[in-house]
């Protein structure tokens, strides 16, 4: 084997070892690159900032697990000071069962960051399982499937419910998951019943939903560690998002680096095999 | 009764739920909201089968005396206290609570995170523009990761430019023709299942 | 006993118990897989029993109440809490062999419910609206808009002839594969990217916490 062939089997730990340094160097020499907004992420701001304070409510469900936290996230906690710092009135729910201990940190952090008030300003609805049975539900009637809030009050006994029976009452409802359920969303909800729906997602799926967003079937969207940075740009933060894109660049020109690195050893070892004797030429 | 029962069910609901689409009447929509809270019942107590099943597979494991089956306790542990705390209360705060935000949330997010390591190293030893599809491949992806992320808006005004066109042209154009495929796969398959053509799901051989 | 930092510090050990595996395998990692599979079943199980089962079935069904309601025993509301109740318990038959059938019973309501529940709104948002979009004027070509407009019909028409089996891949139909294989090698290098994207966030996400929450010396 030559010695690009040998480059190539390289033990993995180092190539570990330089991700490792590369996430944590902008953590301890900040590089505070500026963040310029995309069109999906201004055009969800807008669709927010349009709720009328003191007014129906904005509708958050917060479909994702523990495994999508660093993306999904902060993507809660801006959306959530957004609206709280424009007064907009928010009702959070979530469909993912371990969602429901992820929606309550978020929201009880920011609401009290905001002096809000459950009940009056925002309200948690909890978790209810079966994705499309529920989507469907609430565009019937809200209390078949939620009747009490998460902590057992009805919720005609909610002053911030009354009068929100179906979506023909929520000016918008953004998801933020890092599964199939926005489309379920999209599917159950705005088809059938033309609610506005926006879409905070993993950075896996975005791609997936620009068809969504090119017919309007999405108001807009948050794709990633990216979009959520973006949003709180636009709400003036500097919090997990924003940090997170230094360490971002630096990785992402080391992968490009070690592809680009890669293909030449890999070209370049099998362009020396056959003048070597012996040489493997399937390195 | 085995076989024949469930097909019947299986027809009967899935043609009522299909139906019931175009159907305004108030006593056709009364049954289908029942139906509605009925699939979500199913859905909670068919999630908890897979809890059974997990809690027989490790009992096998301590009951055979099966390497490893220190770690089945450990599960096991780890399942008794979570429902034991559970049954005491859920608020922010309580022991159920303590164990969801610094057990849970921290190894699953973990777990997860281990694969920004294993895709630089599959970065660096797999992939290769062998093949003019490969190279389109690498290629789009090399820009787009370029134009996500500030240093790329730093490098060339251009490279955001592309990134966007990108997104907003081919990948748009391929994804919805892929949607398109899979939204009538899913409704080939939804009509196969309904019509007892598609039986996988009965499981068994009898 | 100050409680956030006691759980920060078990967290953080937690997470370098994981990472010890990108080292090699080990009985930390061991134990935190097997630890997180236990509790997150644990916390899953009481979620959905409090959050759904109890006030949904329980509730009605043994304490005749449906939230602050008080039910009739026998009447409507028990029959419907009751029903979906015995049916989701049937759904257990299949781990008793010998009347492990009766659980298809359920899972046919719920199978064909939730199959016949899609069909008209997956056609509507997934089909209808999509070729509604993908319908657009190519003639102006004078105009960057009408080139844009081409390639999207152009790639939209590759694509669905690439994933079309029944008919060879050659002359005409085999060319506007070819286009299609082209745009969904672009489309799929994007998804790369921005998976790349994705995993790198993950572990940004966790960084932080080990070096902003527990450390704090960032």
């Amino acid at each position: 084997m030559n010695r690009l062939g040998k480059f190539l089997q390289i033990d993995r730990r180092w190539i570990f070892l330089a991700i490792l340094i590369a996430v944590l160097a902008p953590f301890i020499w900040p590089m505070g690159l500026p963040i310029v907004i995309t069109k999906p992420v201004q055009d969800l701001y807008n669709a927010v900032d349009a709720i009328p304070p003191n007014g129906e409510p904005l509708f958050i469900s917060i479909d994702y697990s523990p495994s999508t936290v660093p993306e999904l996230d902060p993507m809660a906690l801006a959306i959530l000071r957004h609206a709280f710092s424009k007064d907009i009135r928010v009702a959070v729910l979530t469909l993912d069962p371990a969602g429901y201990g992820l929606a309550e940190r978020a929201l009880e952090a920011v609401a009290a960051e905001f002096g809000k008030e459950r009940h009056k300003d925002y309200v948690f609805l909890g978790f209810q399982p079966g994705i499309s049975a529920v989507v469907l539900g609430m565009g019937i009637n809200i209390r078949n499937v939620f009747p009490e809030d998460a902590y057992g009050t009805p919720l005609s006994e909610i002053p911030m419910m009354e009068g929100i029976r179906n979506y023909d009452q929520i000016p918008l409802l953004i998801t933020l998951s890092g599964t199939a359920v926005v489309e379920a969303w999209v599917i159950y909800a705005h088809q059938p019943y033309d609610a506005q729906i926006g879409a905070g997602v993993t950075a896996v799926m975005a791609t997936d939903y620009y068809p969504f967003l090119d017919t309007g079937q999405l108001v807009g969207m948050l794709g990633g560690m990216r979009g959520a940075a973006e949003y709180e740009t636009l709400i003036d933060r500097h919090d997990a998002g924003v940090r997170g894109m230094d360490s971002q660049s630096v990785i992402h020109i080391l992968i490009i680096v070690l592809i680009v690195v890669g293909n030449i050893a890999y070209f370049g070892s099998r362009k020396r095999a056959p003048e070597t004797a012996g040489g493997d030429a399937a390195a | 009764m085995r076989r024949h029962v469930p097909l019947a069910l299986c027809f009967i609901a899935g043609v009522f739920m299909a139906i019931q689409y175009f159907i305004p009447h108030p006593s056709v929509q009364a049954w289908y909201e029942r139906l509605l809270a009925w699939l979500q019942t199913l859905l909670a107590f068919a999630f908890l089968i897979g809890t059974v099943s997990l809690v027989r597979l490790h009992a096998h494991k301590i009951g055979h005396k099966v390497a490893g089956r220190g770690y089945s306790w450990v599960l096991f542990v780890g399942l008794g206290l979570m429902v034991g705390f559970g049954f005491k209360g859920r608020a922010p705060g309580s022991p159920f609570d303590f164990m969801f935000q610094n057990v849970q949330v921290p190894i699953e997010g973990t777990m997860f995170s281990l694969l920004a390591f294993y895709i630089a190293s599959a970065a660096f030893r797999a992939f290769r523009a062998r093949t003019l599809e490969a190279t389109l491949l690498l290629l789009a992806a090399t820009i787009v990761m370029l134009g996500r992320v500030p240093v790329g808006d730093l490098l060339h005004r251009s490279i955001p430019a592309a990134t966007d066109w990108i997104l907003n042209v081919p990948n748009m154009a391929s994804k919805r023709g892929i949607m398109i495929g899979v939204g009538l796969g899913m409704m080939a398959t939804a009509l196969k299942i309904m019509l007892g053509i598609e039986r996988a799901w009965m499981g068994g051989t009898d | 006993m100050n409680m956030t930092l006691i759980g920060t510090t078990l967290a953080a050990l937690l997470t370098i118990a994981v990472y010890s595996f990108l080292y090699k395998d080990n009985p930390f990692y061991k134990f935190a897989e097997h630890l997180v599979v236990g509790v997150s079943a644990g916390y899953y199980l009481v979620i959905y029993y409090y959050n759904f089962i109890d006030p949904t079935v329980v509730s009605p069904v043994f304490r005749l109440r449906i939230g602050g309601d008080a039910i009739l025993l026998g009447g409507v509301d028990w029959w419907m809490a009751l029903i979906p109740g015995l049916l989701g318990l049937i759904l257990y038959a299949r781990f008793f062999p010998k009347i492990g059938w009766v659980s298809r019973w359920a899972l046919g309501i719920y199978v064909g419910g939730y199959s016949g529940l899609g069909i008209a709104p997956v056609m509507q948002a997934r089909v209808l609206d999509q070729i509604r979009g993908g319908a657009l004027p190519v003639h102006a070509l004078h105009t960057g808009q009408g080139w844009t407009n081409l390639l999207l019909v152009v790639g939209l028409l590759g694509t669905l002839t690439y994933f079309f089996f029944s008919l060879k891949h050659k002359g005409v139909l085999g060319g506007l594969a070819r286009i299609g294989i082209v745009f969904i090698m672009v489309g799929f290098g994007a998804s790369f990217g921005y998976t790349v994207m994705s995993r790198v966030s993950l572990l940004i996400g966790r960084m932080n916490f080990l070096l902003h929450d527990w450390l704090r010396i960032v």
